[in-house]
């Protein structure tokens, strides 16, 4: 099976219409960086607090609202749906100001116990009741050697027994059914019948669970923000500095462009979808910088191979001769790890969508520019030093190849 | 070339089976369920796929510092007071600058004698120099304050790293985090209720016992306690915050003066103990000093009959007490109505030792145990489906050349968990991550080869020419990619923190792994199918 058969395009000819393409990306995106939805970052660098909460029902945004507002927290943020409406989740964001530096946790435990009173059914919180849906193993494990409900007394074998079943109990909510009991009655199998007697009647099921807590200061958030820009220009530095030595510096200042038009066009993406810059989003827009380099590096191989092969033809024709050459595997390749990204964003989750997403829209566009944006800039170098009056063809490489 | 082959084939056999090894060790059987215990024994798993706390905090060395300083505050006096200069204030002027000293007042007679006892004493840890009017100013020594702040730090971390342990949890990690100042990381798998960690990580647990000015008199809140006192507090001095009943059963919360340098402070309690009190049977902590802290307090005590004494927690005075006669080196905390969980955790915290500064949360990430179980849930899915749509695609696309491509990316992915089960590094969600990504980027080593392979074929080569001559060209290109990726993931490594680090490793790895595989096995087997058809017959690909 071949997907190209000695294709013959003519990619340079076609260099305004990608000049066009790529602009527009490029400007929506900065525009919509400056003056639409700006970067939107994540609680990583932002700093703030976000508590992702998991409902038994489809949650009701003005109930988590009210309950919100009676614990004083005005202005945080409910985002729900949060991920596929049937996972019942919602993320309820604070701002950095109303996460004050002396006490960091204050509006997670704020915002926890305001669900816990505000789902708390008939009082049970109120009448000391456990909530099967939130308490830890060995929390559960103590009420029961407490309550004692298969009478074993205050033994070593009592102990164990209550706290296997705790145990069972935590593993058939956390493990098997994503946090949340749907009933109690649901437990007969996983603990004793006595134990499950002593369950229905003094514990209840909030219908609420916390998946997970961030809560950032200003501090920390400013570290990792100057980390990210640190290790993004380095990246690019390097990529730069290899390529130079491998090739020359044109081929390496090509190269450096086109992966920053790469990452200014996947950033906007962000920007302009308002999805927020978590550190997972950097790694992947660093990770990106190091791959989208491949297909440039074997475009390149190619034009130099080709360079030394037939120096009388004409830059342009070659370029385009090399990139028809090597077409194939660039779209092989890309296509390849674009169908494993894809996979990560549409069955990786929630945490990972961001991460997925850049993977997913940087190799589409670093495919895209290695071959309309590298290769034409080769070509325009040169057109540039022949109109000075300087040698005209491109120094095809340093060292004979390897 | 039959026998090359077979030793290549060694070779790889040799590879699988070692790295097959460093994912499972020697497991109890060979059921699925003690496959996935072994599995589960050897990669650690980060704290995004278990469930867990990660938090960073900030030791404030600046307390620390300021400790230092008090103590040569009391020094200086005492040591002023022995070459019986009187007149001379020595204090602390600025809040803000804890390593900062200053002598003023000193009576012109006393100049000279001022400055040589200073010179002396003090001149190893502090820059001393001469102000206006017969004043100097000691500045604590850059050197000497950043060891003392590194010493705080690590003290910091002994200490929680003790208190952590009374917690239970398993395989805690607790260091210096690096991107901060006296900061430290604290990772503690398997827990997410954090107002317990918080209250026993944050006590400072620094119990002193501090000689109250006067007779023991208190007021209702500061303003008044100021208000009597003059408006002016003795540089000497500080006004506390007592818990209810202090003083005596059922007292309420009042304000005392106190002696600021402490009679004995946090280092010197050597035990702590829950107890009760014999007289009305309520919770209380029994602590104990060291020896030499406990003769210094009877020698007091005793010379101190008749005034009062306060004993204070985290700068809470929990008991006042008039001295009624020397007392050794016990003691106990009572009052308050504390409560049988509290006098427990005290306990446990004076035992442990208290912290040389107090700390600051700075960050705090809790993973839920269900969110992890989903996210490892989520993570092998999108694993196993980007790995068969690649092995599939490679099948209908190559042909006989795709199943070399599918062993060969099998054998990577072997080696990458085999790399993970040996180096004990962790594997997390983004590391999952860079797994499927690795699958991804692999068999773009093959594609390259593959693609030559053929361009080799069209141009009129023989099978095995071309398949020599793919090889060959391929190679440098699949170098380069490989280092552009790796340069990326390195700088990840360096800068990333937890989960991203966790991808950057596996990424690597997983490249690494792929030079093996795609270059090497993949041509052992191309060789092994060449070596079984005759010259000139053509191959699948």
């Amino acid at each position: 099976m071949e997907l190209f058969h000695d294709p013959k395009i003519d990619w340079l000819g076609k260099k305004w219409y990608f000049l066009g393409f790529s602009l527009i990306f490029s400007v929506a995106g900065l525009l919509s960086i400056f003056f639409w939805h700006h970067l939107p970052l994540d609680v990583d660098f932002r700093g703030g607090t976000v508590v992702r909460v998991k409902f038994s029902a489809h949650p009701d945004a003005d109930r988590i609202r009210s309950a919100m507002d009676t614990a004083g927290l005005h202005d945080a943020r409910i985002q729900q749906p949060y991920g596929p409406a049937a996972n019942n989740e919602v993320l309820i964001t604070l701002s950095l100001q109303a996460t004050s530096a002396s006490a960091i946790d204050q509006g997670r435990a704020t915002i926890v116990n305001a669900l816990s009173q505000h789902y708390s059914q008939n009082g049970s919180q109120a009448q000391g009741k456990i909530d099967l849906d939130n308490v830890s193993d060995s929390t559960l494990a103590s009420w029961l050697q407490q309550n004692d409900p298969e009478h074993l007394g205050n033994t070593v074998d009592a102990q164990t027994r209550y706290q296997n079943q705790a145990t069972a109990v935590v593993h058939f909510r956390d493990d098997q059914h994503s946090g949340i009991i749907d009933s109690i009655d649901d437990l007969r199998g996983v603990v004793d019948p006595a134990v499950l007697a002593a369950l229905q009647q003094n514990a209840w099921l909030s219908g609420f669970s916390v998946r997970s807590v961030e809560v950032v200061g200003a501090q920390v958030g400013k570290v990792l923000q100057h980390q990210a820009e640190l290790a993004t220009l380095y990246s690019l530095g390097g990529m730069l500095v290899y390529l130079w030595f491998r090739f020359e510096l044109i081929y390496g200042v090509a190269a450096v462009v086109a992966c920053f038009h790469d990452t200014i066009i996947t950033v906007g993406a962000f920007s302009l979808s308002n999805q927020e810059i978590s550190l997972t989003v950097i790694a992947a827009i660093l990770t990106l910088i190091g791959y989208s380099m491949n297909d440039t590096i074997v475009v390149f191989d190619r034009i130099r191979e080709n360079l030394r092969l037939s120096r009388r033809e004409p830059l342009a024709a070659l370029v385009n001769r090399s990139i028809n050459q090597t077409l194939s595997r660039t779209v092989l390749t890309s296509g390849l790890t674009f169908l494993t990204v894809l996979s990560l964003f549409l069955f990786g989750g929630e945490v990972l969508r961001g991460f997925s997403f850049a993977l997913v829209v940087g190799i589409l566009i670093g495919t895209y520019s290695s071959i309309a944006v590298a290769a034409p800039m080769l070509v325009a170098y040169q057109d540039w030093r022949s109109r000075r009056g300087k040698a005209a063809s491109l120094p095809a490489a340093k060292k004979a190849r390897v | 070339m039959k026998t090359n082959i077979k030793t290549r084939l060694i070779v790889i056999i040799a590879v699988l089976v070692v790295f097959v090894f460093g994912i499972f060790r020697v497991p109890h059987g060979l059921s699925g369920s003690a496959l996935k215990q072994a599995l589960l024994q050897n990669i650690h798993l980060g704290l995004d796929l278990k469930g867990g706390m990660h938090l960073i905090l900030q030791v404030k060395v600046d307390e620390a510092v300021g400790t230092e300083t008090d103590t040569d505050v009391a020094s200086i006096q005492s040591d002023l007071q022995k070459n019986g200069i009187a007149g001379a204030v020595v204090s602390k002027p600025d809040a803000n600058r804890p390593d900062f000293i200053q002598v003023a007042n000193v009576p012109a007679a006393h100049a000279s004698d001022v400055s040589s006892i200073l010179e002396n004493s003090y001149s190893t840890r502090f820059d001393i120099s001469p102000g206006v009017g017969n004043s100097w100013t000691l500045t604590m020594k850059p050197s000497v304050e950043n060891d003392l702040k590194q010493r705080a730090l690590e003290q910091a971390i002994e200490v929680i790293q003790t208190r952590t342990n009374t917690l239970g949890v398993s395989e805690p990690i607790i260091e210096p985090y690096q991107l901060g100042s006296y900061q430290i990381l604290v990772e503690l798998p398997g827990v997410s209720d954090l107002g317990r960690v918080k209250d026993v990580i944050q006590s400072t647990a620094r119990l002193e016992a501090h000689e109250v000015i006067g007779d023991g008199q208190s007021w209702p809140d500061q303003q008044s306690a100021l208000q009597a006192l003059g408006g002016y507090l003795p540089p000497d001095a500080e006004l506390v915050q007592s818990v209810p009943g202090a003083a005596s059963e059922g007292s309420p919360t009042a304000w005392y003066e106190l002696k600021k340098i402490p009679i004995w402070g946090g280092t010197d309690v050597r035990d702590a103990q829950p107890g009760q009190n014999p007289n009305t049977g309520e919770p209380e902590v029994d602590f104990y000093l060291t020896s030499a802290a406990g003769s210094k307090f009877s020698a007091w005590t005793g010379a101190n009959i008749g005034k009062y004494m306060a004993i204070v927690l985290d700068n809470r005075v929990q008991e006042v007490a008039v001295i009624k006669g020397q007392i050794g080196d016990s003691g106990n905390i009572s009052g308050g109505g504390i409560s049988q969980q509290r006098v427990k955790d005290l306990a446990m915290l004076l035992r442990t030792g208290a912290l040389p500064a107090s700390i600051a949360f700075m960050q705090e990430t809790t993973v839920g145990p269900s969110l992890g179980a989903d996210s490892i849930h989520q993570g092998i899915l999108a694993s196993v489906v980007g790995f068969l749509a690649v092995m599939i695609f490679m099948l209908v696309y190559y042909k006989g050349a795709g199943i070399n491509a599918d062993l060969a990316l099998f054998l990577n992915l072997v080696i990458l968990l085999g790399f993970l089960g040996f180096s004990g590094a962790t594997l997390t969600l983004p590391g999952i991550a860079g797994v499927i990504l690795t699958i991804g980027m692999g068999v773009d080593s093959n594609v390259l080869i593959f693609e030559r392979i053929r361009e080799e074929l069209r141009a009129g080569k023989s099978p095995s020419a071309s398949v020599d001559q793919g090889f060959a060209h391929a190679w440098t290109t699949i170098v380069d990619t490989h280092v552009t990726t790796i340069v990326s993931a390195a700088i990840l490594f360096i800068f990333g923190t937890g989960p991203v680090k966790g991808f950057a490793v596996t990424l690597t790895f997983g490249l690494l792994a792929n030079l093996f595989t795609a270059v090497f096995v993949s041509r052992v087997i191309f060789d092994a199918h060449l070596s079984r058809k005759l010259h000139g017959e053509p191959i699948s690909i």
